[in-house]
């Protein structure tokens, strides 16, 4: 064959599998979206969860989700930020700063099942917290700290590049320099990565099922105790979230519509990693304009 | 002075002091994941002394047989074999797709590359996994049944399902590989009169040959450590596959459904920390292999 | 009158020996110029002067730099160091922040939150560095949007903020044209009046234009340092010689 004749059809197979696989995207979340839209109606969406008969909502397990996701980010982000400027501004080089990168690669290859079993093993168990809302949101900490601490880290290094030196030269301190001119520049590629992560967060399962664990109380708003059990802010109720929920209802199915409900809560998933996807490539291009100077 | 010094504290110590505690923290949380889960993952050879050779390399798994009956007996084989397998399965399908992708996002229309693809697959990595496991239940599962017959659920579904979601790691790492290869070894080739397909093959994928294996290595880790799309279409029968079309279980689905239908600290529930101690390292060799692929590709 | 004094100054990245025992003596109210060909020490030399050699890893420093007679690697408080010798570096590096608040900032870190102060201090640095006029209506501008020569300018004003003795200078022109470049050499010999400045250039002419005195850097070493006119017209040194006639560098 023609060395001419082979380039094209290279390239016409390339083009074949580029497209295929974005039609593959399209399609899949096309399905998702129309096999769920029956279900996408308020009293669907904040109706509780009914045990048997038929016509169950996912509010409680929606309600669990979001704040199950404000706590780890509440732990998370400080932990991430922190050391971020360690690695990027204090860390020297020497076996420390190797353990410390050692330590964030073996986090982040943990496969998450493994990281939900440790949070079962102590702080269900050994720290007595019970499938809680605590423990699940400690357990996705431990999942996103390495995500985090990366992200960090690559956002107050570039934006220490240049200013750090003036702002020493001036007789700041480096935590004065930190605090003042770099974190502040560095905050939107900072935010792009926590919107990535909720991303995660909100569709995690597996490190959940044996922390935050696989049934949700009755939710009451009236109360915002954070230790009491009954209280929708309790720490320490269980507090199954919707991406648990659907792993449920596929291996138990208790419900007679169960195949309707995971249809909806798995539009409602994805429809929420859309928008925390489109949020995140929002702010990215902002970000673009703001270090260009334009705008 | 005495102010200054208070002033100097809150200025840079209590900063410093509060992110170095955060980098121990990261050092403290993995020593202790490491300890915890070894520490449980042991007991079912110190405590209950059964034989770590049976243990890995058996095939029996009757944890709730009785003496009589011979039992009970934790040998995880099938369950190994099953990760394996369908891990393997699900890179040797993504691979040749993915190198594929990145070459298109680089030489063949780097404009749809990042105007289509990347968004692409940064959506597809976005995609939790309960959803592609329900996918795989609902649409996937009654395709194979129509298709081949038998029950759907099969090694073959728990392939394709984690083929798809791997693909997007071992297409990121492998366009970044590409990239990051020298504009003078392609110019080098196209001066010498080569065609756009020769010069791919013949001198950007060689060349990129190290990148794209530590994409495939770190999707392959992927594929290993998922639970929940696999264990929802796999079939979770404890026997090795028959076939692709042939229901069995891995490490992770194993775990997932017995953890909670076992009591903590029992024999049973020993051999399942045991399976995680046994996951835990697996994501260990697959850091070194990662290393070592990284070292050798720098000496060249 | 000497203001600065470096005494048998040495200094070593691990084992590379960069300084080699460097003795100067600069003059205050004067402009000395550092020259020499790159990778020389000239640049090293300054960033000993107000320590920014402290920021890098196995840096290891002998002897000693006098700033009015005491020792600054000798227990001195490194804050009150930068305060009195200021610097401004190679590329115009401004905060991403107003105009404003790059300038206040000096202040603002010593504990100056007095906006009246600050206010007077903003109007004084930018008319210093004779920017005044042309950012005076945009103040809460950022300072990103200027141009590279007035950035450049923005930032001297930024290390007068905090009312320095000296001011370091990294080849302040070298990222500007020849306009800007213009404007900062007419500047800094109106800041003589009241600063010491110190200033690597790799441009002779620029030394010769505007320096009192010049030190002549190699390998590590000054070979020679005098004032600027004698070192143009008549060198000492061959090595020197060959320099600015740019037989090599």
């Amino acid at each position: 064959m023609n060395v001419r004749t082979k380039d094209k059809i290279a390239t016409a197979v390339l083009y074949v599998i580029s497209s295929a696989i974005v039609l593959l995207l399209v399609m899949f979340i096309g399905y998702i979206i129309i096999k769920g839209s029956e279900s996408l109606n308020f009293r669907f969406l904040f109706g509780s969860s009914g045990v048997g008969g038929e016509g169950g909502g996912i509010g409680p397990q929606l309600f669990n989700s979001f704040y199950l996701l404000i706590i780890s980010l509440l732990i998370t982000v400080p932990l991430g930020v922190g050391a971020g400027i360690y690695l990027s501004q204090y860390a020297k080089e020497g076996w420390f700063l190797n353990l410390i990168r050692l330590s964030i690669e073996t986090m982040a290859s943990l496969p998450s099942i493994v990281v939900g079993l440790f949070g079962l093993l102590v702080f269900v168990i050994m720290l007595k917290m019970g499938y809680s809302m605590l423990a699940g949101a400690l357990a996705i900490t431990v999942l996103n700290l390495p995500a985090m601490t990366r992200v960090s880290e690559t956002a107050i290094t570039t934006a220490a590049k240049g200013v750090k030196e003036a702002s020493l030269a001036l007789g700041a301190t480096e935590w004065q320099t930190i605090k003042k001119v770099i974190l502040p520049s560095a905050i939107p590629q900072i935010l792009t990565g926590i919107i990535l992560a909720a991303g995660r967060i909100f569709g995690e399962a597996a490190a959940l099922l044996y922390t935050a664990g696989m049934s949700t109380t009755k939710l009451n708003f009236k109360s915002i105790n954070l230790l009491g059990k009954s209280s929708a802010f309790g720490l320490f109720r269980p507090s199954e979230t919707l991406a648990v929920h659907i792993w449920k209802l596929n291996s138990e199915g208790m419900v007679a519509d169960a195949v309707k409900i995971a249809n909806g809560s798995a539009a409602v998933l994805v429809i929420m990693v859309l928008i925390f996807n489109l949020l995140a490539r929002y702010l990215g291009r902002k970000l673009y304009y703001s270090y260009t100077g334009k705008k | 002075m005495e102010r200054k010094q208070i002033a100097r504290i809150k200025n840079e110590y209590l900063g410093k002091t509060y992110s170095i505690i955060c980098g121990l923290l990261i050092v403290i949380i993995t020593l202790s994941i490491i300890f915890f889960i070894a520490s449980q993952g042991l007991s079912l050879f110190i405590k209950n002394h059964y034989p770590i050779s049976k243990f890995l390399f058996s095939t029996i798994w009757k944890p709730d047989a009785g003496p009589e009956a011979g039992g009970p007996q934790y040998g995880v084989m099938i369950f190994i074999t099953g990760s394996v397998l369908v891990s393997l399965g699900a890179v040797l399908i993504s691979t040749p797709v993915a190198i594929a992708l990145a070459i298109f996002m680089n030489f063949i229309s780097p404009k749809l590359g990042t105007r289509v693809l990347q968004p692409a697959m940064e959506l597809f990595v976005g995609i939790p996994s309960v959803v592609y496991g329900w996918v795989g239940v609902t649409l996937l599962i009654p395709l194979l049944k129509s298709m081949f017959g038998g029950i759907g659920f099969s090694l073959l579904a728990g392939i394709i399902v984690l083929s798809i979601m791997i693909l997007p790691t071992i297409t990121s790492i492998s366009s970044d590989a590409i990239r990051a290869i020298p504009i003078e070894y392609v110019e080098a080739s196209y001066g010498l009169g080569a065609t756009r397909w020769q010069t791919i093959s013949r001198v950007v994928v060689p060349a990129a040959k190290s990148g794209i294996l530590t994409g495939v290595v770190l999707g392959l880790a992927r594929a290993f450590g998922e639970a929940l799309a696999v264990q929802m279409v796999i079939g979770n029968s404890i026997n090795l596959p028959k076939s692709l079309l042939g229901t069995t279980s891995t490490l992770t689905s194993i775990l997932t459904m017995d953890m909670a239908n076992t009591v903590f600290k029992t024999e049973w529930n020993n051999a399942l920390w045991s399976m995680a101690l046994l996951l835990l390292l697996i994501s260990f060799l697959f850091i070194v292999v990662i290393r070592i692929i990284g070292r050798r590709g720098e000496v060249k | 009158m000497s203001i600065l004094k470096a005494e048998n100054l040495n200094l070593y990245y691990g084992n590379n020996h960069a300084l080699k025992n460097i003795n100067l003596d600069i003059r205050k109210n004067a402009i000395t110029a550092l020259i020499g060909p790159s990778g020389c020490g000239k640049s090293t030399f300054l960033r000993t002067l107000n320590r920014m050699n402290d920021l890098i890893e196995n840096v290891r420093i002998t002897g000693k730099v006098l700033y009015e007679g005491k020792d600054i690697y000798d227990n001195y408080d490194v804050i009150e160091l930068r305060k009195k010798i200021g610097m401004v570096f190679q590329r115009p590096n401004p905060f991403p922040m107003p105009i404003y608040d790059n300038i206040a900032y000096g202040p603002r870190i010593h504990g100056n939150n007095n906006k009246a102060e600050l206010d007077e201090i903003v109007e004084n640095s930018l008319k210093s560095a004779a920017l005044w006029d042309e950012v005076k209506d945009r103040l809460k501008k950022s300072a990103l949007g200027l141009s590279g020569g007035q950035q450049q300018r923005l930032c001297i004003a930024r290390a007068l903020s905090v009312e320095p003795e000296v001011l370091l200078m990294d080849e302040p022109t070298s990222a500007l044209d020849p306009i800007s470049t213009m404007k900062i050499e007419e500047l800094l010999l109106e800041l003589k009046k009241k600063y010491t400045i110190i200033i690597v250039t790799h441009s002779m002419q620029q030394a010769a234009r505007i320096s009192d005195y010049t030190a002549f850097f190699l390998s590590g070493e000054v070979i020679e340092y005098d004032e600027t006119n004698k070192i143009f017209s008549n060198p000492r040194d061959r090595r020197t010689e060959d320099y600015i006639t740019g037989r090599f560098g």
